[in-house]
C-alpha cells in the first residue's frame, strides 16, 4: 500500500508528461501522416522536398554546423585557459561566463538588434572613431552571431567539466614519458575531453537547427530556416497537416545527428549532462 | 676500491613554495645502479627533490647535473628518466599496452620492437596477459606494476619511485617491496625511492637518506642508519627508541638518569651534555636487584613476534621489546649492555634544533 502512495506522488509529473508532451508528439506525428480530411497521405513529408523548404533545410543545417565550429573553436582555448587558472576562485569565473544565461535569452537577442542595427550603438561608436560601420544586421552572419552568443555556454560548461577532470599527474606521466606539448594536447587532453565536446556539439548544433526566433529577429525576415517556415504554417497558414509534415522530418535529423554524435561517445559520459 | 661514478649530483640546491623554504642548500649524490631512498616525515623536503630530478620544479639555486651534464632547465620530456607515480596516474583513456607502449609510441620504435617490449615488461611484472585489460579493471597493486612497466619498458637511467607503494595494504606492500629489489637486480638500474615508511626503506634500500625540514639528517646504509643514528630526529624516526639525556662523565662512562653505565663511545670529552639512544629490544629486563635500575611495568602490549612494554624507571618510561610475559605492575630490574648504548652529540646550533622532530 505505501509503496502506492509514495508512486502516487508521481502522478502530476506524468499528467503533465501525458498533456503536453506525449499528446502533442502523438498529434504532430497524425497530422504529418494525414491530409485535411483525415485520410492518410505522405504528402507532407514530402514537402521537404519541395524547393524553398529544401533550401531552409539545408541554410538551417549550414548555419547550425557554423554556429557548432564557432562554439567549440571558442570554447576549447576558453575551458584551456579557464581549467589552467591558478586561482582558488575558479568556479566564480565559470560562473561570470554562465551568468547571460540567467537572462531571458530573447531579451539579450533583441538587444543585440539595437546593438548592431544600422544607426546603433556599435556603428555610432564606430563611426565615431572614423571607422567604417558594419551592416550584418539581416544576413545569416547576424542570425549565426546571435547564436553563437545565445549557444556558447552549452559548449563552454560541458567541455569545461570534462576538463577539470583531468588530473594534473597524468599530464606529468605524459611529460615524464617524454611527450611535448602537442602530444598532450593530441593524446591526453583531447581525448579525455571528448565526452564534454559531444555533449557540447550536442547541445549547441540541436537547438541551432531549431531555432527560429533568432533568425526572425536578427534576420528581419530575410534569412528563412527550416523553424521559421514551420512557424509560419502553423501561426500564419493555418496549414497544421503541412507544419506537422516538416516538423517531424525535422525531428528525424535531430535523432540522426544526437545518435551520430552518441556514437563517438564511447563511454556514454557526455549523455548524463542533458 | 673503486669508486662507481655520480649518475646524480644536486649542488647546493634551494627550493622555496610561498616563502616556506622546502630545501636549503642541499647536496646530494646518486651513484650508478644504487637504490637510494629518501626517508622522513611528510613536508621534509623528500617529493621536492625528486620533482625536481624529474623536471616538474625548477630550483630557486643551485643545479642538478645528470651525468655530469647539468639538466637543471631541461624540459621533463627531455630527461632521461622516469617516474612512478604514487597515485599510479594510468591514462583512463588507454588500454593496458597503450598506457606501457606511450613512451615508446613518442621515441618512435618500430611496431615489432613495442610490442616485444609489452610482453617483456608484463611479464617482468608478473601480469602476463593483460595487454587489453582497461585501466579501471585493475586493482591498486596491479596499476601500481603497470605504472612501472610503463616507466622501465623506455630503459631509463634512473627510475624515481614516489611513495610507490603507500597507498597498498601492507601484505601486498611487502611483496612489492620484493618484487622492486628483484626489479633492480634484473634491469641493473638506478632507483631513486622516496618513502616516509621507515621499514620499507630499512628493507629495499642501499642507501638511506634521512631528511627533515629541507635538511639532511644522515646518509648511510640502512644497518648504519639503524644502529648508530647521527642525532635523536633519526634515532626517533628510525624505529621507536629511548631517547635520554645524559652525561659523558668520561670515555666510555655514561651517566642517565643519576646511573652512571657502560658504555662503547669515546672521544666526547668529559661532563659533555649528550643524547642517549637505547633501542627497546636492546633493554634486557632482570630481577630488581641485578639491574642497573629499578622501575615498575606499566603497560603492556602483545605484538605478536613480541611483547611491548613501558616501564617506569628513575623518572623516565622505558620502551621495552621482549618475548617474556611480565603483568603489569611488576618490580623489574634495566639492564643494557654497553654495545647498545648508543651515544649522540646534543643539536649545538639553533639549525640543528630546528630539525628536532615536531609532534
Amino acid at each position: 500500500m505505501n509503496k502506492w502512495k509514495r508512486q502516487l506522488l508521481a502522478g502530476p509529473y506524468l499528467i503533465w508528461i501525458a498533456g503536453f508532451i506525449l499528446l502533442p508528439l502523438i498529434m504532430i506525428v497524425y497530422y504529418a501522416f494525414t491530409n485535411a480530411d483525415g485520410g492518410f497521405t505522405l504528402e507532407y513529408l514530402a514537402e521537404i522536398a519541395n524547393e524553398n523548404n529544401r533550401k531552409a533545410l539545408l541554410l538551417s543545417v549550414e548555419l547550425g554546423v557554423v554556429c557548432t565550429v564557432v562554439c567549440l573553436v571558442l570554447s576549447y582555448p576558453l575551458a584551456m585557459i579557464l581549467n589552467g587558472l591558478n586561482i582558488k576562485n575558479q568556479s566564480f569565473i565559470v560562473f561570470v561566463f554562465m551568468l547571460p544565461m540567467w537572462m531571458n535569452f530573447m531579451l539579450r537577442i533583441l538587444a543585440w538588434k539595437l546593438l548592431l542595427s544600422k544607426n546603433g550603438v556599435i556603428n555610432t561608436a564606430l563611426s565615431f572613431f572614423g571607422l567604417p560601420g558594419i551592416q550584418i544586421l539581416n544576413t545569416p552572419a547576424a542570425v549565426v552571431f546571435g547564436m553563437v552568443y545565445d549557444f556558447l555556454p552549452f559548449m563552454l560548461l560541458p567541455i569545461y567539466n570534462s576538463m577539470a577532470r583531468i588530473r594534473k599527474d597524468w599530464l606529468e606521466a605524459a611529460k615524464d614519458l617524454g611527450a611535448n606539448n602537442l602530444v598532450i594536447f593530441f593524446r591526453i587532453i583531447v581525448p579525455l575531453t571528448v565526452s564534454g565536446i559531444i555533449s557540447g556539439v550536442v547541445m549547441v548544433f540541436v537547438p541551432s537547427l531549431t531555432s527560429f526566433a533568432i533568425s526572425q529577429v536578427l534576420g528581419g525576415g530575410k534569412v528563412l530556416l527550416i523553424g521559421n517556415i514551420i512557424e509560419q504554417d502553423f501561426m500564419q497558414g493555418m496549414q497544421w497537416n503541412a507544419g506537422s509534415g516538416l516538423s517531424f522530418v525535422l525531428m528525424i535529423f535531430v535523432l540522426i545527428s544526437m545518435a551520430l554524435m552518441n556514437s563517438f561517445d564511447k563511454e556514454g559520459e557526455g549523455t548524463a549532462i542533458w | 676500491m673503486t669508486m662507481k661514478k655520480n649518475l646524480i649530483d644536486f649542488i647546493d640546491i634551494s627550493k622555496s613554495y610561498d616563502g616556506n623554504l622546502v630545501l636549503d642548500e642541499f647536496n646530494l649524490y646518486v651513484r650508478e645502479n644504487e637504490f637510494v631512498t629518501l626517508l622522513g616525515p611528510s613536508g621534509c623536503g623528500k617529493t621536492t627533490t625528486l620533482r625536481l630530478l624529474g623536471g616538474f620544479e625548477t630550483p630557486d639555486t643551485g643545479k642538478i647535473l645528470f651525468d655530469s651534464v647539468d639538466i637543471t632547465n631541461l624540459p621533463a620530456n627531455e630527461r632521461k628518466l622516469n617516474t612512478v607515480f604514487q597515485k599510479y596516474s594510468l591514462f583512463p583513456h588507454m588500454s593496458i599496452a597503450e598506457n606501457i607502449a606511450f613512451g615508446l609510441k613518442i621515441s618512435k620504435k618500430s611496431k615489432q620492437y613495442i610490442e616485444d617490449k609489452i610482453k617483456y615488461a608484463l611479464k617482468l611484472v608478473n601480469l602476463d596477459g593483460f595487454e587489453h585489460r582497461s585501466v579501471d579493471s585493475l586493482s591498486g597493486g596491479q596499476q601500481q606494476r603497470i605504472a612501472i612497466a610503463r616507466a622501465i619498458v623506455n630503459e631509463p637511467k634512473v627510475l624515481l619511485l614516489d611513495e610507490p607503494l603507500g597507498a597498498l595494504d601492507l601484505k601486498l606492500r611487502q611483496n612489492m617491496q620484493y618484487e622492486l629489489m628483484r626489479l633492480k637486480e634484473e634491469l641493473g638500474i638506478t632507483f631513486l625511492y622516496v618513502t616516509h615508511d621507515q621499514e620499507e626503506a630499512l628493507t629495499m634500500s642501499d642507501t638511506i637518506v634521512v631528511m627533515n625540514q629541507g635538511y639532511i639528517q644522515q646518509i648511510g646504509t640502512p644497518e648504519m642508519i639503524y644502529n648508530e643514528p647521527e642525532n635523536a630526529f633519526v634515532a626517533d624516526f628510525i624505529g621507536h627508541s629511548n631517547i635520554i639525556d645524559g652525561t659523558m662523565i668520561e670515555d666510555k662512562l655514561v651517566e642517565i638518569l643519576g646511573v652512571k653505565m657502560a658504555c662503547v663511545d669515546e672521544g666526547f670529552g668529559k661532563m659533555t651534555p649528550v643524547d642517549v639512544v637505547i633501542r627497546p629490544e636492546d633493554v634486557e629486563l632482570v630481577k630488581p636487584e641485578d639491574g642497573y635500575l629499578t622501575g615498575e611495568v606499566t603497560s603492556l602490549i602483545f605484538k605478536g613476534v613480541h611483547y611491548e612494554l613501558d616501564v617506569m624507571a628513575n623518572g623516565y618510561e622505558w620502551l621495552v621489546h621482549t618475548t617474556q610475559y611480565v603483568p603489569v605492575g611488576t618490580q623489574v630490574g634495566i639492564r643494557v649492555i654497553p654495545f647498545n648504548i648508543q651515544i649522540m652529540h646534543k643539536p649545538e646550533s639553533s639549525d640543528e634544533k630546528a630539525v628536532e622532530i615536531d609532534e
